[in-house]
């Protein structure tokens, strides 16, 4: 089998997968499903007399029910900052931040969130299988129930014959699938993406927009950063532009490219780039 | 409490995995078994000697365990990135920790179980006397004592990043208060002031993990002790573990974790 073609099957089963899992009824339309109110956060710095950096200043964000949301900005803009204070790692200086309704300091508000980091990250001792019930059990699915996933997202990610070798023996790929399996391991309502087609290779990041194209179409939520504005035009309903710590633009796609050739320029000029003038 | 359950699992897998326990466990079989069929100077007594010499192994080689294996756990977590994933979902710190901690108290019991029957039977092979309660006593409060150890290892883990800081340091107080920990009183009436009031507050404020080291009850064949006492010492032992798994979770709950 060539690559392309694990690739394709591989990505094909991610959306038999996804419908095959019940609908949640809860989520109405338009509902609130991210939201940060006046975010601030601040970090002291370690050096004696040093003013505290603040990464994040009155950050107001709403994400709503069933749509995809790209969050974007420079490098140090704060996009990291605010996903770790969506998922509880950083806690807020000043202001609120919110998941479902509920603040994001309690543990709570992560029950039906899946979260994919940049990189992989796992218990290299434990096999794949492990991992997952041990995650499994983390957001309290009945073990019955558990299994049944376990073994549907394996067969998903085509990691079946490699189920019970430790994550350590696996390729990078084959982590990365490892991954995408804990983030979807509860069924969840919002995805946080950090930086997902970073490092991936052209076919393998048209995947990942395949993907987020069909969660969407699942109902499900999406937010995620990204420095690939191609594709962030592509798949996102909304975006919103940070920089410096600051929200300076917040729209659909084309109420932010409006006036500018695309996305990219309009966010270069957001955030103050200057291009050279042709002399 | 299913929570908890499973990040201890996790822990008890990584021990089993890595290859600490089995070479310690190798490691004081090898030396013990060597031990117990050498015969020094035809003395009859030579089974005192075994078992004095296997009780200091089993204790070395549980608190090499426990530390080592306590130490690493949230500076391993952090260093590997591992916790982002974790803490991405519906679990507390608090949790975190407590599982953490269960995992490396079952996980050191495990192993503590393994060294005391195996001690209990080279011992059992050569006196034909099989003193199982002061055997189950004596595991039961090296036990107790490792769960002050792993509770105190953890607080220091929170605070110190490097596994070999927390590790050495945990070391450096542990064997310091099992060999001058019950002297601590006598040295301070002979000090002159300010050192004996310092000395006479640790040794009123410091966890005595001496009280648990029942080696010459199980050496000289002395009995069990009383259950009062036992009870007492476990009470002891939850008190000062409570207390730095409290202090561990002031110091994890609203500590940054960036990515």
């Amino acid at each position: 089998m060539n690559y392309v073609a694990v690739r394709q099957g591989f990505f094909f089963n991610i959306a038999r997968f996804q419908s095959a899992q019940p609908a949640r009824p809860c989520v109405a339309i338009m509902s609130t499903i991210l939201k940060t109110e006046k975010l601030r956060v601040e970090y002291r710095s370690r050096e004696f007399r040093q003013a505290a950096k603040v990464a994040l200043n009155a950050l107001d964000l709403e994400v709503h029910a069933g749509e995809v949301f790209g969050f974007l900005g420079p490098n140090g803009a704060g996009k990291t900052t605010t996903m770790n204070v969506l998922l509880g790692f950083v806690p807020p200086s000043g202001g609120t931040a919110s998941l479902f309704g509920i603040d994001v300091r309690e543990p709570i508000a992560r029950q039906r969130i899946g979260y994919l980091p940049e990189l992989t990250y796992y218990y290299k001792f434990l096999t794949a299988e492990e991992l997952l019930r041990f995650y499994a059990k983390i957001f309290g699915i009945a073990r019955r129930e558990a299994e049944q996933r376990i073994a549907a997202l394996l067969k998903l990610v085509e990691l079946e014959h490699a189920a019970r070798r430790p994550i350590k023996s696996y390729s990078k790929g084959m982590q990365q699938r490892v991954g995408l399996a804990q983030a979807l391991i509860n069924n969840p309502d919002l995805l946080i993406l950090d930086e997902p087609t970073s490092g991936l290779d052209p076919l393998g990041r048209m995947k990942v927009r395949e993907i987020i194209q069909r969660l969407k179409n699942e109902g499900k939520t999406v937010f995620f950063s990204s420095h690939e504005l191609g594709e962030v035009e592509t798949v996102c309903d909304r975006v919103a532009i940070v920089h410096q710590g600051e929200l300076k633009a917040v729209g659909s796609v084309a109420e932010i490219s409006a006036g500018h050739d695309n996305l990219e320029k309009a966010f270069l000029k957001i955030v103050g780039f200057q291009t050279a003038s042709p002399t | 409490m299913n929570k908890i359950f499973a990040l201890a699992g996790v822990v008890i897998k990584e021990l089993y995995r890595r290859k600490d326990f089995y070479v310690l466990f190798v490691l004081t079989a090898l030396i013990t078994v060597g031990a117990g069929m050498a015969n020094f100077f035809h003395d009859d007594k030579i089974v005192r000697y075994v078992k004095d010499l296997c009780l200091l192994l089993i204790w070395v080689s549980a608190l090499v365990i426990a530390i080592v294996t306590t130490s690493r756990q949230i500076p391993a977590e952090r260093e590997a990135r591992t916790i982002f994933p974790l803490l991405a979902k519906p679990v507390s710190r608090g949790q975190v920790i407590v599982g953490k901690f269960l995992g490396c108290w079952l996980a050191t019991g495990v192993a503590l179980l393994v060294f005391y029957v195996f001690f209990a039977i080279i011992i059992g092979s050569k006196e034909q006397h099989w003193p199982v309660l002061i055997y189950l006593q004596a595991a039961w409060m090296q036990w107790l004592m490792l769960a002050i150890v792993i509770g105190m290892v953890l607080l220091g883990s929170i605070y110190f990043a490097a596994p070999s800081s927390t590790s050495t340091i945990s070391f450096v107080v542990v064997v310091g208060i099992l060999l001058l920990g019950g002297h601590l009183n006598v040295i301070a009436l002979q000090q002159p002031e300010p050192m004996q009031t310092l000395l006479a507050v640790i040794y009123y404020g410091m966890p005595h993990l001496e009280w648990y080291d029942l080696r010459d009850f199980v050496v000289y064949n002395l009995g069990s002790a009383s259950l009062l006492a036992t009870l007492l010492a476990t009470l002891y032992a939850a008190l000062w573990t409570g207390i730095f798994l409290f202090l561990a979770w002031l110091g994890f709950h609203r500590k940054s974790l960036t990515t």
